[in-house]
C-alpha cells in the first residue's frame, strides 16, 4: 500500500511536469489580464495622467493666492484628526456596549446598521431640511418649545462643519463599530473571566485584556478611515455645498469644485498638496498589512 | 444573611440595564432620526409636511402616487432613471464577478506569477482617496471617449469594487483544499473545466456576497455619477435627487418620497444577505 502510494506521488509531478507547470500558468495570466487592463486602464492612467497634469508650478502659485485654498486645508485637518479620531473612540465604546448579550441590544444593533445599508444621498439631504432655519423640523421644534426663532444652522461655517463632520460620523460609525466588535468578540473569553474572579475592575478589564488585544486593529482602522474620509465628498457636498461663502470645502469638494470651474490643474495640484497627508498614512497602511 | 446577598445582584442588574438603557436610547435616537425624517415626509401631505408635527396628522401616501405617475416637473424622468440605476448596478455587480472571480482564481489556484504583487497593487486603489481619483477619472473618461455613456460609470465602478472583490475572493479560495484541485487534474480535467465544474460550485456563497457587496455599491454611488453622467435621461436616481436642491421651490416632500424609494432596495437587498456580508466583513478585520 505504501510503495504504490509513493510511486504514485512521484509519478504525478514526474510526467507531465512540462504540461501541468505551464498550460494553467498561460491560463492564468489570461485570466489575470481583464483585471489587469482595468487597473491599468482606470487606476494607472488616471493617476500618472492627473499628476501629469499637475506639473506647472504656476498652478500651486494660484492654489497658494486662493484663500479659498488654505481654509479647505484647515477645514480638512480638522475633519481628519478631531473627527475620526471623535468618530473611533465612540465606535470602541459602542463596539463593547454591542457585545453585551442582551436581546434588545441584539434589535438595536440591526437597526444601527441602518445608516451604513442605506444610500447617502436621501439621509443627508433629510438632515438639511431638518436643519432649514425656516422650515426644518429643528427650529420648528425649538421654535414651539420656547418661542424663539432656532439659529441658521448651516449659516454659521464652525456649525456647518461640525455638522457635516457629524454627518460623516452618522454615515459610518456602524461600519467601523462592527469591525471593532468582530475585534472584541476574538478575544478569549476566559481572560476576562480570571479578571473577574481577581476583582477587576471595568477599566481594569479594558486597559489590560481588550486594549492590548483591539489595539493594533484600532490603529489600522483609524488610518483607514483616515485615507477614505479624505475621499469624503458626499457629507460636505450635499450638506453645506461648501458654502456660507465657500468656507467649509474640504480638499475633495475642492478639487471637484476646480474640475466643475474647469480648472483641472488647479483640481489636480490641490490633490497633489494633500500628497503630504496621504503618503504618510499608505505607509504606515502598507507596513500594517504586509507584517 | 441570605435577602441582602439576593437583593444586592439584583439591585446591580437594574442599574447595569439602566446605564445600558442610558446608551441605548440615545443610540437609537441618533441612528433613526434621519431616516424618520425622511419617512415622515414620504407620507406627509405638503401642507403638512413642514409643520414640525412628529406625526402628520393626514398620514397619506399621494407622494408615491405622485411619483410613480411621474406627475411633477422633476420627477417626469423617475422611471428612466430608475432603470439606469438598475441597469449599471446590476452590469458592475456581474462584471466584477467575473472580473474579480478569473482573477482570484488565477492567484490563489493557479499561483500565477506575481499574482501576490498584483494583489497588493490592486488594494493599493483603495488608499487614494475616492474623491481624489475621481478628478483625473472624469477627465480620462473624457480621453476615452466614454463621458456622458453608461459604460463610464460602469467601468469606473467596477475599478473600485473588484480590489475589495478579489481580495475577498482570494482569501475564500486559499482556504479549499489543493487535494481538491490536484483530484479533478488526476481525472483529466482542464483548467477550465476545474474553474467551471470544481471551483464555481465550491464559491458559491461568497459569490453571492461580492455580487451583493459591487451592485450596492454602484446602486449607491453618488459623486462619480454625478461627474460623468449629466443628461436628464442618463442620469442615476442619486443624482436626480442631488439636481433637486438646484431649484429653491424643490418640492421636499416629493424629494424624500424618491429618496426613501430609491434608499428601499439596497436596505432590503443588505437585510437579505447579511450573513454573507458579515461574513466577509469579519474575514477581513480578522486579517488586518
Amino acid at each position: 500500500m505504501a510503495i504504490t502510494l509513493s510511486t504514485s506521488d512521484h509519478a504525478i509531478p514526474a510526467t507531465p511536469l512540462s504540461e501541468r507547470l505551464s498550460t494553467p500558468q498561460i491560463w492564468g495570466i489570461v485570466l489575470l489580464a481583464p483585471y489587469a487592463l482595468v487597473f491599468l486602464a482606470f487606476v494607472v492612467y488616471p493617476v500618472g495622467y492627473g499628476l501629469w497634469l499637475a506639473r506647472h508650478p504656476a498652478s500651486y502659485v494660484a492654489l497658494y493666492n486662493d484663500p479659498i485654498f488654505a481654509r479647505a486645508a484647515i477645514n480638512t485637518l480638522v475633519f481628519l484628526v478631531i473627527g475620526i479620531n471623535f468618530k473611533m473612540l465612540i465606535a470602541l465604546f459602542l463596539s463593547g456596549f454591542f457585545i453585551q448579550e442582551r436581546s434588545w441590544i441584539k434589535w438595536l444593533s440591526v437597526l444601527f446598521i441602518l445608516p451604513w445599508a442605506v444610500p447617502s444621498i436621501p439621509t443627508i439631504l433629510s438632515v438639511r431640511f431638518m436643519f432649514n432655519p425656516e422650515w426644518g423640523m429643528v427650529n420648528q421644534v425649538i421654535f414651539k418649545l420656547t418661542g424663539e426663532d432656532g439659529p441658521n444652522w448651516l449659516n454659521d461655517p464652525t456649525v456647518a462643519l461640525t455638522m457635516a463632520i457629524g454627518m460623516h460620523i452618522w454615515k459610518s460609525l456602524p461600519f467601523w463599530t462592527l469591525i471593532l466588535m468582530t475585534g472584541r468578540l476574538a478575544i478569549p473569553g476566559d481572560l476576562f473571566e480570571a479578571a473577574a474572579v481577581d476583582g477587576a475592575t471595568w477599566w481594569q478589564k479594558f486597559r489590560f485584556i481588550t486594549w492590548p488585544s483591539v489595539r493594533t486593529l484600532y490603529l489600522t482602522c483609524t488610518l483607514l478611515s483616515m485615507i477614505w474620509t479624505l475621499g469624503d465628498f458626499n457629507s460636505v457636498y450635499l450638506l453645506t455645498g461648501g458654502g456660507p461663502a465657500d468656507l467649509t470645502h474640504v480638499l475633495s469638494t475642492l478639487g471637484i469644485r476646480y474640475l466643475r470651474l474647469d480648472q483641472l490643474s488647479l483640481a489636480m495640484a490641490s490633490i497633489v498638496c494633500a500628497l503630504p497627508f496621504v503618503v504618510p498614512l499608505m505607509y504606515f497602511m502598507m507596513k500594517r498589512l504586509s507584517r | 444573611m441570605k435577602l441582602p446577598s439576593m437583593k444586592l445582584p439584583s439591585l446591580r442588574e437594574v442599574s447595569t440595564e439602566a446605564r445600558l438603557l442610558l446608551i441605548g436610547i440615545p443610540v437609537f435616537i441618533w441612528t433613526m432620526l434621519p431616516i424618520y425624517h425622511m419617512f415622515l415626509f414620504a407620507i406627509s401631505p405638503k401642507e403638512d409636511a413642514f409643520s414640525g408635527k412628529l406625526w402628520p396628522a393626514n398620514p397619506t401616501l399621494h407622494n408615491f402616487h405622485i411619483v410613480f405617475y411621474q406627475q411633477h416637473y422633476f420627477l417626469r424622468d423617475f422611471w428612466i432613471q430608475f432603470w439606469n440605476s438598475t441597469v449599471i448596478a446590476v452590469s458592475v455587480g456581474v462584471l466584477t464577478l467575473l472580473i474579480a472571480t478569473t482573477t482570484a482564481f488565477s492567484i490563489s489556484r493557479l499561483k500565477v506569477p506575481g499574482g501576490r504583487w498584483v494583489m497588493n497593487l490592486a488594494l493599493f486603489t483603495y488608499f487614494i482617496p475616492a474623491a481624489f481619483l475621481a478628478v483625473p477619472m472624469y477627465r480620462t473618461m473624457g480621453n476615452y471617449g466614454l463621458l456622458n455613456n453608461h459604460w463610464s460609470l460602469i467601468l469606473a465602478m467596477v475599478t473600485i469594487a473588484s480590489p475589495y472583490a478579489i481580495w475577498v475572493l482570494k482569501q475564500a479560495s486559499d482556504k479549499l483544499p489543493v487535494e481538491l484541485d490536484e483530484a479533478a487534474i488526476m481525472d483529466g480535467a482542464t483548467t477550465l473545466q476545474l474553474f467551471r465544474l470544481v471551483y464555481i460550485p465550491l464559491m458559491m456563497p461568497s459569490l453571492v456576497a461580492i455580487g451583493t457587496y459591487a451592485l450596492l455599491l454602484a446602486w449607491n454611488e453618488y459623486l462619480y455619477a454625478f461627474l460623468l453622467l449629466s443628461k436628464d435621461t442618463d442620469i442615476t436616481l442619486p443624482v436626480a435627487l442631488g439636481n433637486f436642491l438646484a431649484a429653491d421651490d424643490s418640492p421636499w416632500e416629493l424629494l424624500m418620497t424618491t429618496g426613501f424609494i430609491y434608499a428601499l432596495p439596497p436596505a432590503a437587498i443588505y437585510y437579505a444577505f447579511k450573513r454573507y456580508m458579515v461574513g466577509g466583513l469579519t474575514a477581513g478585520a480578522v486579517k488586518s
